[in-house]
């Protein structure tokens, strides 16, 4: 039930950037399609450049239109558009979409907890007389028992290692939880309406994520050629490098996020009672820190 | 300031018109118009291809199509039918009408909305261009896996595959967004006075779907992202030799796919017992019963997935628990099913083409109901699996349940939308027809099926030839009489009588408190409800 006390609604203008960001994503997916398409079949490899180019211009479509789409909601806000009906709004809608992305790691989380519980011990519990992976252990970590692929032989590799959890996972397990922490510290602060301290707490907060980001990159390049542990690494690498992949991918969206943020503040945005732009962010921010902790415990330590 | 009043563009009379109107528009009914009117356009669409395969099958052997592209027409058939017919006619129906029931000024995120809808016309593109393209040379055409993606085909299968993958992403975004706008809409627009036990039942309908979607849309992204790089990035997601396995996938698909089927048919459970008791001109039985029972089984639905492969091989008790849980949801639907029957009972009945649908929908429903617990029985399914029996129960209850329970919501709500009383000869003579050949199509599917007939088959053996011709022949008679559809709500939309205010004697809610049509802008003031 609405409890506002005003009766008025803010109905946004029409605005032509949703339509044209779905043009971007039609030419973006189409041309990602265009460059895979080689690997389906050869002769398709003459689309490889065309496709490339319509990624690019998608990408660049999406990019300047969340841009002037966010720059108007940001006008509407500083001009006084929003109250607190249209922010109960937003602050509903940040929930609801925060949901469905756990629901999206969810899925990646089950596939990770079927094969390691069912399907890789299931593929060394056979009667050897009817397996062709007669000396296959089904012990987590895996990559599988190997063998024939759609025609092309999957030779296992040998070096394969899994990743621990004590070195570079750990570090940035720090780094995240203690970003959680000063960006909380800055909320403070703009609550006290203390503007120094909240746009040191901001910039530290994005200092740490890129940290964050830095220390995976390594952490894979470390994988990739000294470990031989790679996205196609078996059951093991398909769910360590997709879980950690897309959590990366949020950390790295997050951090974007968060610069926006930080730049708002110093150009003095935001007020102690109306600031749903920074707390989105921020909850967005505890989410891909909570998602970490998920994998931190069931892909690094168990 | 002006701009803090809801009218305020229109105050300022400058909403582009043209087709910048509607790509540009932030009103719930421009795009609750736009969303019917693409579903429209897609029902077609997907209705021609399900009888260029009917066409096929008129008789055994192989005469029209070759089997890869009666394959491909099999899958994109499903999806658009799903994708871009039911889902975006129920959305549609959520965007013109939610904010009136509940005496909303808009939707809560008009922009947000906005491009919820301008994310199909580019998943249908992906959709169908494949067809296209290998007109070019370009391919092998759309995905002939059928629309579940099962691999190791889909893996191997060719670039028809990417673009179904991408085209699900983008509607996936659609729905999720879709979704999030009704949620938000639903908690924080209602009108002073209307709390959450006072909404019309459609509000409900729409609220629990919207959380399905939710809960369901993104691990079917999940999972066709994991096709995508099985296919493309050397991952073993699907593939045993790297300890996959590609059951997996029909997990994940299933986990959202069960729950799509009430996807598509909560909605019309909200606002099919309004039809109803409209037309009995009596209240609602059991308003409370029905709202706790749409959340039984929008809890059910997400934990009892597995009944779509029991074949596919499974430890027993996994098999004992799906066969259960499955069977416990006809418990709350039993109950809607006695609120709906009860609701006319002695009711001061008419038949106008929605009450039509509404019952012909009640009988027809409940068969694709009753003929669901018979595939949900592990031992029978053994025998009825991947069969035309198969075929038939989920075309009673997305065609039955679902697509004519959408048309019984079209002819209530028309003369609202657009002012004008449509045809009611023309109706019911749609109506008569589309009940009748539906049933003359799907029900000899039914004894193909339970004679053995396979399901996604070009050919077929000679016994099964006559009830194939009759369906065939049904199944023209049913695409044909759909064009009195589209002419009715062309014409009613062009011009006609009138309508009034409170279009039906028995209507209750406030969007008939409007005029018809209802002003650009609804409620500038929302009413209070007491």
């Amino acid at each position: 039930m609405a409890t506002h006390s005003n009766n008025h609604y803010y109905v946004p203008h029409g605005s032509v950037y949703p339509s044209i960001i779905s043009v971007g994503l039609l030419s973006l997916a189409s041309g990602f399609i265009f460059t895979l398409a080689t690997d389906k079949s050869k002769e398709l490899a003459y689309l490889h450049t065309p496709g490339k180019w319509m990624m690019i211009l998608g990408a660049l479509i999406i990019l300047a239109m969340t841009f002037k789409w966010l720059s108007s909601v940001v006008t509407e806000s500083l001009t006084g558009q929003f109250k607190g009906w249209e922010d109960k709004s937003f602050r509903i809608g940040m929930i609801v979409f925060i949901s469905s992305e756990v629901a999206f790691f969810a899925a990646f989380f089950g596939a990770l907890f079927y094969m390691r519980v069912l399907s890789v011990p299931d593929l060394a519990a056979f009667d050897p007389l009817y397996t062709p992976y007669k000396d296959f252990v089904g012990t987590w970590p895996s990559i599988g028992p190997g063998g024939m692929v759609l025609g092309t032989e999957y030779v296992p590799d040998p070096k394969f290692m899994a990743m621990g959890w004590s070195g570079l996972p750990a570090i940035n397990t720090a780094l995240l939880l203690t970003s959680g922490a000063t960006i909380t510290w800055a909320h403070w602060a703009l609550i006290k309406n203390n503007r120094k301290q909240l746009i040191i707490g901001m910039a530290l907060t994005v200092a740490l994520g890129i940290a964050f980001l830095i220390c995976q990159g390594l952490e894979y390049h470390h994988a990739y050629t000294e470990m031989g542990l790679t996205l196609g690494s078996g059951a093991y690498g398909a769910s360590f490098f997709m879980l950690t992949g897309f959590h990366g991918f949020h950390v790295l969206l997050g951090t974007l996020m968060l610069i926006v943020i930080l730049l708002r503040c110093m150009k003095g945005h935001f007020t102690p009672e109306h600031h749903f732009g920074f707390e989105g962010v921020a909850w967005y921010w505890h989410f891909v820190d909570v998602v970490w902790l998920g994998l931190f415990i069931f892909v690094y330590i168990l | 300031m002006s701009t803090t009043t809801v009218a305020h563009h229109d105050d300022h009379a400058e909403h582009p018109t043209g087709i910048m109107r509607w790509l540009t528009t932030t009103n719930h009914k421009d795009i609750g118009t736009m969303y019917l009117t693409f579903s429209l356009i897609m029902f077609l669409v997907g209705g021609s291809m399900i009888l260029a395969i009917r066409a096929e099958l008129f008789q055994p052997g192989l005469q029209l199509l070759n089997p890869e592209f009666f394959n491909q027409l099999i899958g994109v058939h499903a999806l658009i039918m799903i994708f871009a017919a039911l889902m975006p006619a129920a959305t549609g129906f959520a965007n013109w009408m939610i904010p009136l029931q509940i005496g909303a000024p808009d939707m809560a995120l008009p922009r947000l909305n906005n491009w919820g809808f301008w994310l199909l016309p580019p998943s249908a593109i992906l959709l169908t261009l494949p067809f296209t393209l290998a007109l070019f040379g370009i391919g092998d055409g759309a995905l002939a896996t059928g629309w579940t993606f099962y691999p190791p085909l889909s893996v191997q299968g060719g670039i028809g595959v990417d673009f179904a993958i991408f085209a699900v992403h983008l509607l996936g975004i659609s729905s999720v967004l879709g979704s999030i706008n009704i949620i938000v809409t639903l908690f924080n627009m209602r009108a002073p006075g209307m709390t959450l036990m006072k909404m019309p039942m459609f509000c409900w309908g729409w609220l629990i779907t919207a959380f399905l979607l939710i809960a369901t849309i993104p691990v079917l992204a999940g999972a066709v992202t994991m096709l995508l790089t099985d296919r493309h990035f050397g991952t073993h997601f699907f593939d045993a030799a790297g300890g996959g396995d590609p059951i997996m996938f029909q997990h994940l698909f299933w986990f959202f796919g069960h729950p799509e089927v009430y996807i598509l048919l909560l909605p019309v459970w909200g606002f099919i017992p309004q039809i109803l008791e409209a037309f009995s001109r009596k209240p609602m039985y059991g308003y409370k019963a029905q709202v706790y029972s749409l959340w039984a089984i929008g809890a059910l639905a997400v934990v009892v997935w597995a009944h779509h492969f029991f074949t596919a091989g499974m430890p027993v008790p996994a098999l004992l628990y799906f066969m259960y849980s499955t069977m416990a949801i006809s418990l709350p639907l039993a109950v809607l099913f006695f609120c709906w029957i009860k609701t006319m009972w002695k009711g001061s009945m008419s038949f106008e083409t929605p009450m039509l649908f509404a019952v012909g929908w009640i009988i027809l429903f409940g068969i694709g109901g009753l003929t669901g617990l018979v595939l949900a029985d592990v031992a029978a399914d053994a025998q009825y699996h991947n069969s035309y029996f198969v075929v038939a129960h989920f075309h009673y209850t997305l065609f039955a349940g679902g697509i004519m329970g959408i048309m019984a919501g079209t002819y209530y709500w028309l003369p609202k939308m657009t002012g004008h009383m449509y045809n009611e000869k023309l109706g019911k003579l749609h109506f008569w027809l589309t009940a009748i050949s539906f049933n003359m199509t799907f029900i000899p599917q039914f004894f193909l099926g339970l004679a053995g007939m396979p399901r996604r088959i070009p050919d077929y053996a000679l016994q099964f030839a006559e009830f194939n011709m009759i369906s065939t022949i049904a199944a023209f008679v049913l695409g044909l009489s759909q064009l009195i559809f589209v002419y009715n709500i062309v014409s009613c939309a062009r011009g006609g009588k009138k309508a009034t205010d409170q279009v039906w004697e028995g209507a209750k809610g406030l969007e008939w408190t409007l005029p018809s049509p209802p002003p650009y802008h609804s409620f500038t003031e929302q009413p209070v409800v007491k």
